[in-house]
């Protein structure tokens, strides 16, 4: 029963991710934390920060919600769910779409989409500062990551790693 | 570790032509190096250095092309810029090369930090570790937010959107398929063939990939 809830829930998120992983956080976290009661706020807040210190997409944390709920088994359930739907409407709709490469809706709808995308990615910011701003080391570390990020290019790997340092160090120092 | 098996021989190696038809070895082992180092996020970026600028299986143009359509559609981006670039290479297998390719590294750190974490959550120096890395996440992710949507944060009609998905959302939680069933037909309607908005050029080359790449310069 909790393979088939988590098949649903994660193929599900998948199919409404217009916007990427962020888009859909605060959906996922209302689905696994407050509906569900998979996790608590600091597992899901921790199984994300995992997903961030390991390479390619972060959402491949899904996988640790799965873990945690049901083994192995789960992981690789939710794996499935959450990569295989948009990767076979990916495969179709790419093939479709090329056919309609002249037709004015095409370009209606990726500009329409794409305010409602960023709309989306900023609701999901706002979730893991929510989850990860709660004290002054906290505030001082996404501030200054926001603003070493827009001031010139650092690869946000190092950033991610400093960040995790910095505030072990902090707790330590106040 | 693709490259340990090549002395076998890919039986579709004699097969392929030229640069455009790579083997699904060499789709995979790109793949994978993409997939296995692009630490921080922005796989993108890094899909773009090897796929132009290192293999040239395609340019910046066919590139951006297959990148809006993969932003367009749900899903992550890398994952179904994975599948569009895939498929243009050597068809289904290749889509699945590819994916297989950009996921697999990440899943194997990802479940190994996932079980030592697992055993160890309780340490007090790996759960400040992870508040400090989701505290820098945030204010990544704010930074990303911005960079890509700096022309949707400019202009006034796509202001107006971008505000009310937000807040109905972050604010009024409301169900996800319900924000996606309303508000999007209305955004894709204001920018119908005919109006005016739609009209307007979109500049390129397009910001989102521009602004993605700069960030992660190394």
């Amino acid at each position: 029963m909790k393979l088939l809830n988590l098949a649903w829930v994660f193929a599900l998120l998948s199919i409404l991710a217009v916007g990427g992983g962020t888009a859909i956080l605060p959906e996922m976290q209302h689905m696994t934390v407050t509906h569900f009661g998979w996790l608590s706020e600091k597992q899901f807040r921790d199984i994300y920060s995992i997903g961030q210190v390991a390479p390619g997409p972060n959402m491949l944390m899904v996988m640790l919600i799965g873990y945690k709920l049901s083994g192995w088994a789960g992981a690789l359930v939710v794996g499935g769910a959450f990569f295989l739907p948009d990767c076979v409407l990916t495969l179709f709709v790419n093939r479709v779409w090329v056919h309609f490469a002249k037709s004015p809706w095409r370009s209606s709808i990726q500009r329409g989409l794409a305010p409602v995308a960023i709309g989306l990615m900023a609701a999901g910011t706002w979730s893991i500062i929510r989850l990860a701003v709660f004290n002054a080391a906290g505030a001082a570390i996404a501030l200054g990551v926001f603003a070493i990020l827009l001031w010139r290019h650092v690869n946000p790997a190092l950033l991610i790693m400093a960040g995790g340092i910095f505030y072990i160090i902090a707790m330590h120092l106040l | 570790m693709s490259d340990a098996k090549a002395p076998e021989g890919d039986p579709t190696a004699a097969a392929s032509g030229g640069p455009s038809q790579p083997t699904l070895l060499l789709i995979l082992k790109v793949f994978l190096t993409a997939g296995g180092v692009s630490f921080g996020g922005g796989v993108v970026a890094y899909l773009r250095e090897y796929i132009v600028r290192a293999e040239k299986w395609c340019n910046d143009e066919e590139f951006l092309d297959a990148l809006e359509v993969s932003q367009t559609l749900p899903g992550l981006n890398a994952v179904n810029l994975s599948v569009v670039i895939g498929d243009r290479l050597r068809g289904v297998a290749g889509a699945c090369t590819a994916v297989a390719g950009i996921l697999l590294p990440g899943m194997i750190i990802v479940m190994t930090l996932g079980v030592l974490w697992e055993d160890r959550r309780h340490n007090p120096y790996i759960t400040q570790f992870l508040v400090g890395v989701a505290a820098a996440a945030s204010g990544l992710l704010s930074t990303v937010t911005l960079q890509l949507g700096h022309r949707q944060f400019t202009y006034v009609p796509d202001v107006f959107i971008l505000m009310a998905t937000f807040f109905v959302v972050a604010v009024m939680h409301i169900s996800l398929v319900i924000v996606l069933i309303t508000i999007g037909p209305v955004a894709v309607w204001l920018y119908r063939p005919g109006s005016a908005r739609h009209s307007k050029e979109i500049p390129v080359p397009h910001p989102h990939f521009r602004d993605r790449h700069h960030l992660l310069r190394h």
